[in-house]
Parts: structure tokens; sequence; C-alpha cells
């Protein structure tokens, strides 16, 4: 199925979960956040949030700023 | 001396004179953001000699995030972590950046940006109020950098915001303070501390804000595109303990002519 994720549209495995991904793509998942069609998916639910197609996205980490 | 060992000379000053900030404790006045600097071994030195115990984070995708790299600086400096919700134009955007950063950093504080505009990145003031509200109610610690309306700072305060945080001119501009009598009435109107947050060029501007009355003062883009970041932390360090030196010894009344501080009694007739 595709969705975007950090607003690139990408092909993943249907049942992928939010833990999924994170996995794949956050160095330190420890201080990571995600939103799922702009609403935030808490960590204690990553392993059971599956996705859906057309779902947008956003994991997000520490940047220097402000 | 070292800017090490004048850094920490200042500690015990500093721990004389603390400042209470939703509760928290902390020593130092002076909050530093990390936006800005050249490289992290550049922010860590200037955070040491800073003498900071709270600095402020952004969160971006992971792909442009320098996450890793940064938190182990900030943990090796034992800093305490506040999240901005920095570039967000909407309350809605806000309030979903403050709840991510909640789960990223496992902190309820929360520096809350609501800009109006791109180019002067100043606030704007609806969205800035209705964002904080919501996340007074959803039980974060809201610290709103606010334009320097001493209103718009009471309207704040009085939903719940545990602190004001108004600017001196716009972000990253160094231009200081532009309405020093603003600020002023601003500490007549709120109980809640006070930190100047933004525009703040170099050290006699912290100086400054303090002597208006501010419990603290944030800066980042001042130090961290210092030409010597470490030695401006040092600087700035100096004077926000300065001005607060300066605002609770009281300073004299301007008046319009001299007066002597050498009497006039006995003076020879030559």
């Amino acid at each position: 199925m595709r969705i975007t994720i950090n607003g690139v549209a990408t092909d993943v495995e249907d049942e992928t979960t939010v833990a999924d991904l994170v996995s794949g793509r956050a160095e330190d998942r420890s201080r990571v956040a995600v939103a799922v069609n702009a609403e935030v998916v808490p960590r204690s639910q990553w392993e059971a949030t599956s996705l859906g197609p057309e779902d947008s996205i956003e994991l997000l980490a520490a940047t220097a700023g402000g | 001396m070292s800017t090490q060992e004048v850094a920490q000379a200042l500690q015990p000053i500093e721990a004389a004179d603390p400042f209470q900030l939703a509760g928290q404790t902390f020593t130092s006045r002076l909050l530093l953001g990390t936006g800005g600097a050249p490289s992290l071994e550049v922010l860590e030195r200037a955070i040491v000699a800073s003498g900071t115990q709270l600095v402020t984070v952004a969160l971006r995708r992971v792909e442009t995030s320098t996450s890793g790299g940064l938190l182990e600086v900030l943990d090796r400096c034992g800093v305490r972590l506040l999240p901005n919700t920095a570039g967000c134009m909407t309350a809605r955007e806000a309030v979903l950046t403050a709840r991510l950063a909640r789960e990223a950093f496992d902190t309820a504080w929360v520096k809350l940006e609501v800009i109006g505009d791109e180019d002067t990145l100043l606030p704007d003031p609806l969205e800035l109020l209705d964002a904080a509200e919501q996340l007074v109610a959803d039980g974060f610690t809201v610290l709103p950098y606010t334009s320097d309306d001493p209103i718009l700072a009471r309207r704040l305060a009085d939903v719940g915001c545990a602190a004001v945080m108004p600017l001196g001119s716009p972000i990253g501009s160094g231009l200081g303070i532009r309405n020093p009598h603003n600020i002023a009435l601003m500490r007549d109107l709120v109980s809640v501390p006070m930190v100047l947050d933004a525009g703040i060029g170099t050290a006699s501007d912290a100086a400054m804000a303090m002597e208006l009355g501010c419990d603290a003062v944030l800066l980042a883009s001042a130090v961290t595109r210092a030409r010597d970041a470490e030695q401006m932390a040092l600087a700035m360090r100096h004077g926000v303990d300065a001005g607060r030196l300066a605002a609770q010894a009281g300073r004299i009344p301007r008046r319009w002519h001299a007066k002597a501080s050498t009497p006039l009694q006995g003076r020879p007739d030559l």
C-alpha cells in the first residue's frame, strides 16, 4: 500500500505498524514523536497502530532551535 | 582566569538568588536557545559558559533533525529541555506540535510560539492566546513567546500560562529592547515570571531586561552566531547577573539637572 512519510509517497507492506516505521527510520527510538493524519500516536500505541492506505505520517525528532 | 574558571566563580553568586518557574527552581536566569551554532562543539562550550539550566529544542522531520548528537550534548550538560513550537502559524499546528513534543521529550513544558508572519516572525496574538488556553487545559506548562504588549501578557497569564516571554525586538534581529517602557509596564501588570525572549544583541541588552524587572532572559542567536560564542555566553551571563543585582539594589531616580555628590558646605573662599 502507498502511504506518505514525512511528505514523501512511499510503498510499504500491508499491516505495517507505527512501531515498524519508527524502528526502520529513527536512530534513537526513545525521543521521537509520531503523528498519523495530524493526530498524535502515543508511544504506548505504536505497536497496536496499523497504518492504512493513503495515511500521512509525520516522524519527528529533536533539532537545534529557538 | 579562564572562561571556565570565571563561569565557576559565578555559580555561588547565582545560587544565592534562585528563580522559580512553574514550581521548579533554577539558579541560572539565562535560558539558551540551541539554534544557530556552527557546530555542536561550539554549542556545548557556550552552554557550559552560560551556566544555563534550561535550553530550547525544536521538533523536525527525522531526515533533517540533528537529534542524536544534539541530545547527547544536552544530556552531558545536564540541562533541562524546553521544546518549542517554532514555525507554527496557527493554534491548531502549535497545539499538535506541543503534544508531539510532549511525546518525544517526556515533558509537558512548552515554549509556545505562534508566529503571524515569516518575515518579521512576530507573534500572532489571537492564535497565541487560543493555543495557550487549549494547552493549559490539556495540562501543559505553557511559556508563551509574546509581543511586548502588556495587555496581551496579562491575558496570557489570566488563562494560566506559567510565565510570559515578551520579545525585545524581532527574533534574531539583535536590535535589543525597542520599547523598554512596555516591558516595565508589563512587569506591573503580570505577577507570573517574565522572561525577555528575542531580540537580544549584546550583554547590555540582557542587563537592561533584568533592570526592567524581567526574571530571566532567553536568547540564542546573540550567542550562537557571535564570533566567539563561548565568550559571548559568559558576557550574557555577566549581563543577566549585573542587571539582576542592579534591579534589586534600587537605582537612583533620573533627574533633569545635576546633583553634586561633593558637599558645598565648607567650600574654601579662593
